[in-house]
């Protein structure tokens, strides 16, 4: 008896449907967590540290306890159980006690009546500091003597990765030394929710955030509270892209709540945006790359440092990433690669899109490029030539067991017409809104432009690595509607970040229940983790774990019919339009089935994979997506400024759920590798952000923003829910590797780091130099995480 | 301080603190948060309303200034269930993601064609340069402003 699911529902898997809170959201009706309001609620603040590094001496809240409409201030010494969270080792104290380790660590709460109380009560809290020396350089953290971030040092976790013959020879070597600034997520939503306290002693707490349940697990011990006394409710989430996969305001609002018997509503400025959540990691890149006359590639080493700021949070599986991806999606048959996250006191950076695997591309490609130059080739036909493909063996001794149409990427690039030059006017001047910095910005009449190509390829795995076995729940429910239809209700915890997970687990239910009235319950800790809105994942977990349970309702509904159909004996029974099949031909309506209703809860778990043995081998990563990308700028050599005329940008997909919710994940991710590219950096002096406003960091806007030529390449990824994989982030990792291939073209300049600046195209900066050959080896235990050796128990591990 | 303001066609009253911005008051007092809090300093446009006609960022207005004037936001656009043409087209083309940029952009966007049923590209990105969007890369933006200038002409 074989049970085939349902391949017909109107606005199913495959179909451009309009997204399910896409009407809310333009009536202005979507309720963010900065929107929440409750009756009698106090607005929280917080009071951050102004350090990078300093010891407390003492704090005095007693004038800010006395201010205006003041309920509650808090301390350290206030917080009842565990003082310390973390994503995933929780070493980060909920409000520092003894000492700060960057600037803008929390150290006291307040909650009033108005946030302007909170504020202003927040200023006459007297915290004396003492400072202490503070290391805010990568490479310094691992000298002797530097000031150590923690006692354990400033080695956050050290991947050595050991494959073929390290010393082979190779006929052509290049050398390059890349950086990468740190960027910011810059979600438009900002860190908010509303923490209300529950009678029964616990909190139900609303709030815009990536990950629900990995929350809960962070909150309830430092409330020193039952995990099922913390219930969490997903508020409407104004981007994420990372920046919520640490917590940032949930502890916080919980400790006011339960203190002061109220609901307290926490909502961060921008300004606060920025110090309150992880940001992108810096990186300084070492690359040797050696190659054969014919243009095939025999050997890279890499020395990979990363700035993880002052505390954990996913820096070990960050560095792990950027060291498995540092050689591209090319055939390496030898590798030496060596990563090193370290601490230091700027602030925590973590999650991003791309999660190492940007800084990684902004590397090996400019290392393709180099080496094309050096054989005489062409930049796409060197990348084709040492293309991975299904079966290619990776650094990491992984093999490709998927799809991986790296070669068709590229082919797809390449092939794409060339973005016509701007028309001009009788006396040949082009509208200066075409012109690079536009009307505002360019003085000039386009006397020094000069137009470049360029190309990159890219990879990232999709779900979490390193032996961590994740997994998504989903509850699915099929009853009948008041109109005596069929309706689905779904259940999971998945996190609608914007990415449209919620339309995509509807389209799911959907096609395997055949029927098309589908409820999406409102994302919460009373049902089963669907992991993180992270790494690529939520399509293929979540989108398994809903299919998975449709399969079983199914299961159950044809077990139904069998027993109240015997003469559907030996007849294949599918579903769909709301009708059971036998063989093809409808037979009766599937509401006839459906006087109890049927529920299943299913968890989706993707295939095992393995932690790294000791020369960095193992089958790390469940599988992989890839793109390609082709960018054409223009720059105006003497103001340094530049335009990206058009991206075109191929990407590897499995199979589009959603193909118009896919284009706008690979155009919305090209904006944010742009923006790496040419203009996001927080600037940082002595540890301390300098720029934290829309005013002072750039973010694209429609007028910094090319046409983006997307293409989607769709071969079904074996053993995955519907072949689809996650979309999300091969984009922004092409995206700055090609606009700074093409500046490169177009300026002939070196461009080693980024953000490119102006000074950097006129020839008045950079490139910058290593400041040592290549970095000596930390110490370490072993390939794992330096917290996992001192003690420091992981809370969810990650990848 | 009482400030007293007709919003979407209806007075309100709000007893206020001084230095609070209009943004503030139709959020927190008026129970219209569809104007967003993205930046509050004038910077990303996803607060943009009218004020007597004229395209403002609410959160560089005092809601002192605001008083005795007429305020229009997202929530006033239609009147019922319906969509406005142009909220109707961001849906349709895909301009929505998060969605916190998009009540800001939908202002904008009902500004331009009030004024310019017919913009060029240029004129389009020009109108729009003030609304920051962090997840579409705006090519669907632009895309929904076509489709409901076009449905707007019929």
């Amino acid at each position: 008896m074989s049970e085939r699911v349902a391949e017909r529902a109107r606005l199913g898997v495959g179909e451009s449907v309009r997204r399910v809170d896409g009407v809310p959201k333009v009536k202005g009706a979507f309720a963010y967590g900065s929107d929440l309001w409750a009756e009698g609620m106090l607005w929280g603040h917080t009071l951050r540290s102004p350090h990078p590094s300093a010891r407390i001496v003492s704090v005095d809240i007693s004038e800010a306890l006395a201010a205006p409409g003041v309920h509650a201030v808090l301390l350290a010494s206030d917080i009842p159980g565990r003082k310390t969270f973390g994503l995933d080792y929780p070493d980060q104290p909920v409000l520092a006690w003894d000492r700060v380790r960057y600037a803008g660590e929390p150290v006291a709460l307040v909650a009033a009546e108005h946030p302007e109380q909170a504020r202003r009560a927040a200023e006459r809290i007297r915290v004396v500091y003492e400072p202490l020396p503070a290391v805010t350089d990568m490479e310094e953290a691992l000298e002797p003597g530097a000031p150590q971030v923690h006692e354990f040092g400033n080695v956050v976790r050290h991947v050595r990765i050991v494959h073929g013959h390290p010393d082979a020879r190779a006929d052509v070597w290049v050398e390059g030394y890349y950086e990468t600034g740190m960027q910011d997520q810059a979600p438009l939503g900002p860190e908010a929710g509303l923490a209300v306290p529950a009678e029964d002693g616990g909190v139900d707490l609303y709030v815009a955030t990536q990950w629900l349940h990995v929350d809960r697990q962070q909150i309830a011990p430092v409330l020193g509270l039952p995990e099922e006394k913390v219930r969490l409710h997903l508020a409407g989430v104004g981007g994420a892209f990372g920046s919520r996969e640490d917590v940032h305001m949930q502890i916080h609002a919980c400790l006011l709540a339960l203190h002061t018997g109220k609901p307290v509503k926490m909502s961060y400025g921008r300004e606060e945006s920025f110090f309150g959540h992880v940001h992108r990691h810096p990186a300084r890149i070492w690359m040797r790359t050696g190659a054969t006359r014919d243009g095939r590639l025999v050997a890279v080493r890499c020395r990979f440092l990363i700035d993880g700021g002052a505390y954990t949070s996913s820096s070990p599986f960050v560095i792990a990433n950027a060291s498995t991806f540092a050689c591209g999606p090319y055939e390496v048959p030898n590798a030496f690669i060596e990563g090193t996250a370290v601490y230091t006191n700027n602030p925590p950076c973590g999650a991003m899109r791309g999660f190492g695997a940007v800084q990684a591309a902004f590397a090996h490609e400019a290392q393709m490029d180099k080496l094309a130059r050096e054989l005489g080739l062409d930049p796409v036909e060197l990348r084709l030539r040492n293309a991975v493909g299904t079966g290619s063996v990776l650094p990491t001794g992984q093999v490709i067991r998927g799809t991986a149409p790296v070669r068709e990427l590229l082919e797809r690039v390449r092939a794409a017409p060339l973005p016509q030059p701007e028309p001009v006017d009788a006396r040949g001047r082009r509208d200066p809104i075409t012109l690079p910095g536009g009307v505002a910005g360019n003085v000039g009449r386009g006397e020094g432009l000069r137009r470049g190509v360029g190309y990159a390829a890219g990879y990232k795995n999709v779900g979490y690595s390193e032996g961590f076995d994740d997994y998504s729940t989903a509850r699915v429910r099929l009853s009948l509607g008041s109109d005596g239809r069929p309706v689905a209700e779904v259940h999971t915890a998945a996190a609608e970040v914007g990415q449209g997970v919620h339309t995509v687990v509807v389209q799911v239910a959907r096609t395997v229940l055949g029927v098309e009235d589908v409820v999406l319950h409102p994302p919460d800790t009373l049902v089963g983790s669907a992991g993180s809105s992270s790494a690529s994942r939520q399509t293929m977990m979540t989108g398994g774990a809903v299919e998975a349970a449709c399969r079983a309702v199914l299961e159950e509904l044809v077990a139904r019919a069998r027993q109240a159909r015997p003469d559907l004996e030996g007849a294949e029974l599918t579903v769909a339009d709301g009708e059971l099949m036998a063989d093809g031909v409808p037979v009766a309506p599937v509401a006839e089935f459906l006087g109890e209703p049927i529920e299943a809860t299913r968890e989706y778990h993707h295939r095992p994979t393995t932690t790294f043995d000791e020369e960095g081998q193992g089958d790390i990563h469940v599988t992989f997506t890839f793109a390609a990308a082709r960018a054409v700028v223009e720059v105006d050599e003497e103001l340094g400024l530049v335009r990206v005329v058009e991206l075109a940008v191929a990407q590897d997909v499995g199979r589009a759920i959603n193909p118009q919710m896919v284009e706008g994940q690979v155009e919305g991710g090209s904006a944010m590798g742009l923006g790496l590219a040419l203009m996001e950096e927080l600037q940082l002096d002595g540890g301390r952000i300098r720029n934290a406003s829309f005013t002072d960091y750039l973010i694209p806007t429609i007028l910094d923003m090319p046409p983006v030529r997307s293409s989607l390449v769709e071969e079904p990824e074996p053993g995955v829910p519907f072949g689809a994989k996650g979309v999300g982030e091969p984009s922004t990792i092409v995206a700055p590797a090609a606009v700074v291939a093409a500046l490169r073209a177009a300026t002939g300049r070196e461009l080693n780091r980024i953000p490119v600046r102006p000074d950097d195209l006129v020839g008045l900066s950079g490139p910058v130099r290593p400041r040592q050959p290549w970095p000596p080896s930390p110490r370490v235990p072993g390939q794992r995480p330096v917290p996992e050796y001192v003690g420091l128990g992981a809370v969810a591990r990650h990848g | 301080m009482l400030v007293r303001v007709k919003v979407n066609g209806e007075w309100r009253e709000a007893d206020v603190w001084p230095g609070s911005s209009l943004l503030f008051v139709l959020r927190e007092h008026l129970g219209l948060p569809g104007s967003k809090n993205a930046c509050e300093q004038g910077e990303c446009g996803s607060c943009s309303v009218w004020l007597d006609g004229e395209l403002v960022c609410a959160c560089l207005v005092l809601a002192a200034q605001a008083h005795g004037r007429e305020v229009r936001t997202v929530e006033g656009l239609t009147s019922d269930d319906r969509l406005h043409p142009v909220q109707e087209a961001f849906v349709d083309a895909g301009a929505v993601q998060c969605g916190f940029c998009t009540p800001g952009l939908v202002v904008a966007v009902v500004d331009l064609l009030e004024t310019n049923p017919s913009p060029t590209e240029a004129e389009v990105r020009e109108a729009l340069s003030g609304n920051l969007c962090r997840c579409t890369g705006y090519q669907k933006i632009l895309d929904a402003v076509f489709l409901a200038a076009e449905r707007m002409r019929g």
